[in-house]
């Protein structure tokens, strides 16, 4: 049994994070993300959680790190400018290996930007906005009923794999209000207790599975957590054969699970000449222009990729020889990744940062201009 | 006595990387016998740190230790203590770490009077760089960035948090090591925001540039001018050592407690 509900992007995703079982929200208020902060500040204490809000981004990124080192699944929320503040202890909780979410509602930048309109614009932030080489989760929905259920995920993952997964949504999904059926309930994934007692505990162990057991502070494991390079004990170390081992466990850990990571939808593949690689807000519009293509006759399929982090290059691969168009609220940025696997031959872009949705027209008449080409 | 603290230590990791006359050890040990003197538990003791020689400290230590990045320690902490009141959260920061780049992480953890013990170790200078100046280089002194004496004055740290909201304030110096231990026990029994300031000497990137010679000098000079509240009038280099301020004021992770019971009571 589910329930339908009115809903709004931003509503779902922290419905979403309180189904996942979420108890610690820090945050600092930011159009268009701050929704979710008023509704953990309701939520949070009639759980039992704790809701605080922090002095900046860059302490609510600290809090929800160390707040999650206790057990608590911890969420924090912000846009772009924010999203930039929290970058140094986002690197800091990948490092360490400490679960987390962070959603950032992307709005368009530079700088203070566009508040309340929408972008794609963090999609590199996302992947390299903070320092060194790192593995990445991003998750980006383009429904209501994705931003709840890809929450879900996003915490599962989280805590699955030990480290942080960004939940990019965009203005126009957190703030859009749609239908949503909650499912009665969605798989709950806890992390990964040591099952040893605390003299063989080995805190970053080298574990088969690449993601180490995690005690959480204050049940008897005592070990030491530290940003700087470290060994399996937990103590820092310069020496290159332990830091060779660590970062090689840590930015390889997530590949042996690409397969689950990796999420994406496609429709009409088998026959398209052209594929539109659409995501988030962006993939709405694509679809309208895209089902009036095919009544037009043309031959145009949709890859929407839902886990942008890490991007799903192998599965695009197999369509070697169609055209890809990417059309991005952004720059071009995406379209990069579409790019390394292909070239630039054959690969276009549409692109748009002016705060205004790319519109169904204009994907149509990309796709006409481009299908015009094709023999 | 080493022996009588070691218990506490990660005896694996010593040597510390520490230089030889720097105060950081001794401020470690009186921090580890205020512990032991509290008894408290070491599975639910959490250490926590921010960047800089003095924020090294933990990773020695054998509780729950967190070294976190510059100036965000009690960010951290508060995530910590807010998620989980029961344990008992200690914060050990530099002076540049906890006044320039955390200042407003300071501020606003004394604001909230959220049960942290937190000690800033202070030099004087920014140390684990090699020696530039800090919020708390005095005035005129020399740092390798105020090569010409300091033209800006430092902090009044205990003031600061003092006016910010904290409700435990004190300072002692390397030298008065037993005191330090003594107020480390009194901040801890304090429930709300405690901040005690630990002078010590950084006799390699302060100290040679401003005409101390050897480490002693910097320990005695310590001794001279940390003067206990009505034993005299303060004059030139001259500080207050022991409790500077103590008062009550509802604490953060109590009064959210409060929040979830009164809830739980169907109350809005
Ligand atoms: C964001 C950031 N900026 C700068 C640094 C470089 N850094 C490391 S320690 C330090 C200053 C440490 O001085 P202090 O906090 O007084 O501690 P001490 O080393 O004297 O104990 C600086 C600037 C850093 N690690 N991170």
């Amino acid at each position: 049994m589910s329930k339908a509900r009115l809903m709004q992007g931003n509503e779902a995703c922290a419905e979403g994070a309180l189904a996942a079982g979420v108890r610690f929200y820090a945050g600092y208020p930011i159009t268009p993300s701050t929704e979710i902060a008023e509704i953990m500040a309701e939520k949070l204490p009639l759980l039992g959680g704790t809701f605080i809000q922090m002095e900046d981004e860059i302490g609510s990124m600290a809090a929800v790190i160390g707040a999650s080192l206790t057990g608590a699944k911890s969420l924090t929320a912000t846009s772009g400018p924010g999203f930039s503040l929290k970058q140094e202890n986002l690197g800091y909780a990948i490092a360490t290996e400490v679960p987390c979410v962070v959603v950032n509602v992307q709005r368009g930048g530079p700088s203070t930007g566009l508040p309340t309109s929408p972008a794609q614009a963090d999609v590199m932030q996302a992947k390299w906005g903070t320092h060194g080489d790192h593995p990445m989760i991003a998750l980006s929905p383009s429904s209501v009923q994705e931003c709840y259920e890809l929450t879900v995920k996003a915490f599962n993952f989280a805590e699955e794999f030990r480290t942080v997964v960004i939940m990019l949504m965009d203005e126009v999904v957190g703030h859009l209000r749609e239908k949503v059926e909650l499912p009665e309930s969605l798989p709950v994934e806890n992390r990964k207790k040591p099952t040893v007692s605390p003299d063989q505990y080995v805190p970053f162990a080298n574990d088969p599975s690449l993601i180490p057991a995690m005690a959480n502070f204050g049940e008897g494991y005592r070990y030491h957590v530290t940003g700087l390079t470290h060994g399996e004990n937990g103590l820092p170390t310069g020496k290159p054969e332990v830091t060779a081992k660590f970062l090689k466990r840590l930015t390889q850990k997530l590949d042996p699970y690409l397969e689950r990571i990796q999420l994406w939808e496609e429709a009409y593949l088998a026959d398209a000449e052209l594929i539109v690689l659409a995501y988030g807000c962006t993939a709405r519009p694509v679809r309208e222009a895209i089902d009036a293509a095919r009544r037009e006759g043309l031959k145009v399929g949709l890859f929407r990729p839902i886990t942008i982090w890490p991007f799903p290059s192998r599965e695009i691969a197999k369509y070697k020889g169609r055209k890809f168009l990417v059309p991005e609220m952004n720059n071009g940025q995406l379209v990069g990744e579409v790019e390394r696997v292909f070239g630039f031959e054959g690969v276009e872009r549409l692109n748009r940062i002016d705060g205004e949705l790319i519109t169904v027209t204009e994907i149509l008449e990309k796709i006409r201009e481009v299908m015009s080409h094709v023999q | 006595m080493f022996s009588e603290i070691a218990e506490y230590f990660r005896t694996e990791t010593l040597p510390h990387m520490w230089c030889p006359g720097c105060g950081n050890g001794t401020i470690t040990a009186a921090l580890v016998r205020a512990i032991k003197t509290l008894r408290l538990d070491q599975n639910k003791v959490v250490i926590v740190s921010g960047i800089g020689c003095s924020s090294r400290m933990p990773g020695y230590l054998d509780f729950n230790t967190l070294h976190t990045t510059h100036g965000r320690a009690l960010a951290f902490a508060t995530g910590i203590k807010a998620a989980k009141p029961e344990l008992d959260v200690f914060v050990v920061m530099g002076d540049g770490d906890s006044s320039a780049i955390g200042g407003n992480h300071l501020i606003h953890a004394a604001r909230r009077n959220i049960d942290l013990t937190a000690i800033i170790i202070n030099n004087n200078i920014y140390g684990m760089t090699g020696g530039q100046s800090s919020p708390m280089t005095p005035h005129d002194k020399r740092a390798t960035t105020s090569p010409y004496g300091n033209l800006e004055r430092p902090f009044q740290l205990l003031d600061l948090v003092q006016a910010a909201g904290a409700t435990y304030g004190a300072r002692a110096t390397a030298y008065h090591n037993q005191l330090l231990s003594k107020l480390i026990i009194d901040a801890y029994n304090n429930p709300g925001f405690s901040l005690i300031e630990a002078i010590s000497q950084c006799p390699v990137s302060y100290g040679r540039r401003n005409k101390f010679k050897t480490p002693a000098d910097m320990l005695l000079w310590q001794k001279e001018h940390g003067v206990t509240a009505g034993r005299r009038a303060l004059k030139d280099e001259d500080f207050l050592i022991g409790e500077v301020f103590n008062k009550e004021a509802p604490e953060y992770t109590q009064e959210y407690e409060k929040l979830r019971q009164r809830l739980k009571g169907g109350e809005r």
